[in-house]
């Protein structure tokens, strides 16, 4: 009776975890919700309730016992999609039975504390590369590739920079923004770059928050109003950040 | 014209699948990333350039994108997200958005709440792409639970 109990707490354990890597990662709210009931249903917990917000998951086991509720905060929220990948797969596992409730935990314990991201410098490196590519696709020139690409890369490295000297995301956005306009501006003045619109607009969209208006529509029409308006408002604070940014830049010109 | 379009493609592809790595994708998926992002780019181009409404274009393409991401998902056992999200970057009406701002800044306040509203309605289309391929999918899925019923 007492292991069994003791069972049942390390399966909430396991399906909370799991919520909790994949909401940290940016997951969508409906796709957490779904994880862990299926997590739980595959162990044998007949009937399980979670309630999943952008900055905390509730989550309750029903059995004879009375019902067993726990409460977790998710105070980080980045964009990690490799880690939802693989904890997707990991509860794919778990429910066609190929994974103990102890394995299934250090599996999970795994996916947590290890660090699959690209190294920063790629990153950087993409976000360059991309504003460049932004810059054509939007009907800019040739001339300015290389310009949207400095201002672009350096744009995301400070958001990244930023937000770690001080965790305000509003802020570090601002910054970010302020610095891609002024860069711009700078190229354009020494002639170095032709058109200051193009240029700014592509180098500012590695800012922009895609996967957050996506998750926003996604979690809405699943029926999750709360977070997908919070997700929204998310989104359109990054948006607002921006545009001030580079309205300061425009103000001076 | 057809270098346009070659260019359009190149860099649509590159740029998806950079965003796929700032975004952390799974290394494996970045390819795919990158041919949802161009096929959908490719989409809103060719609409917008025959003179189509861009919010329709807008919505097209979202909807194409989604599609191909919940194919690519099913296909790889992969959560859907992954490939949208790099597909639906470059349709964020970041030019309208811009030039609203520029226009708000230098006391335009007409012309800059007509382009504001253009690109709440782009936003709206987005949604609406998305939207239109999840009704199919849950469609599908239905019918699907049915035939086995």
């Amino acid at each position: 009776m007492e292991q069994f109990l003791e069972e049942q707490y390390d399966i909430m354990d396991v399906s909370l975890l799991a919520g909790k890597i994949m909401l940290e990662s940016g997951a969508e709210t409906y796709r957490v919700e779904d994880t862990m009931m299926r997590m739980a249903a595959a162990y044998g917990i007949k009937e399980s309730h979670s309630y999943v917000t952008p900055t905390g998951i509730m989550f309750s086991i029903e059995t004879e016992e009375p019902t067993k509720t726990k409460l977790i905060r998710i105070s980080v929220r980045t964009t990690d999609l490799k880690k939802v990948a693989m904890v997707n797969s990991t509860s794919r596992r778990i429910t066609n039975g190929e994974l103990t409730v102890s394995q299934a935990y250090r599996e999970l314990k795994e996916i947590h504390t290890s660090d699959v991201t690209f190294p920063l410098k790629l990153r950087i490196a993409a976000a360059s590369i991309a504003s460049g590519c932004f810059l054509i696709m939007f009907q800019g020139s040739w001339i300015d590739f290389i310009s949207a690409m400095v201002a672009g890369g350096l744009g995301f490295m400070s958001v990244v920079y930023f937000e770690r000297l001080i965790p305000i995301k509003f802020f570090s956005e601002f910054i970010a923004a302020l610095i891609v306009g002024i860069l711009s501006f700078l190229f354009v003045h020494t002639g170095l770059g032709m058109h200051l619109d193009r240029i700014i607009i592509g180098s500012v969209m590695p800012l922009v928050p895609g996967l957050l208006i996506t998750n926003a529509v996604r979690d809405l029409m699943a029926g999750h109003l709360l977070s997908g308006l919070a997700k929204g408002a998310e989104a359109f604070l990054t948006a607002f950040a921006i545009g001030s940014g580079i309205a300061v830049v425009l103000t001076f010109l | 014209m057809a270098i346009t379009i070659a260019a359009q493609l190149v860099t649509s592809f590159i740029a998806a699948a950079a965003f796929g790595i700032i975004f952390n994708a799974p290394k494996e998926s970045l390819i795919k990333c990158g041919l949802v992002g161009m096929i959908g780019w490719i989409v809103y181009f060719m609409l917008a350039f025959y003179g189509v409404d861009e919010v329709v274009a807008t919505v097209s393409a979202a909807f194409i994108i989604a599609v191909i991401s919940q194919v690519y998902a099913k296909l790889y056992k992969t959560p859907v997200i992954i490939f949208t999200v790099a597909g639906i970057i470059p349709l964020v009406p970041g030019g309208i958005a811009y030039n609203a701002m520029r226009n708000f800044v230098t006391n335009d306040y007409n012309m800059a709440i007509n382009l504001a509203a253009k690109a709440f309605m782009i936003s709206g289309a987005i949604a609406m792409g998305i939207i239109l391929s999840e009704v199919i999918n849950q469609l599908i899925r239905q019918s699907k639970l049915n035939s086995k019923a």
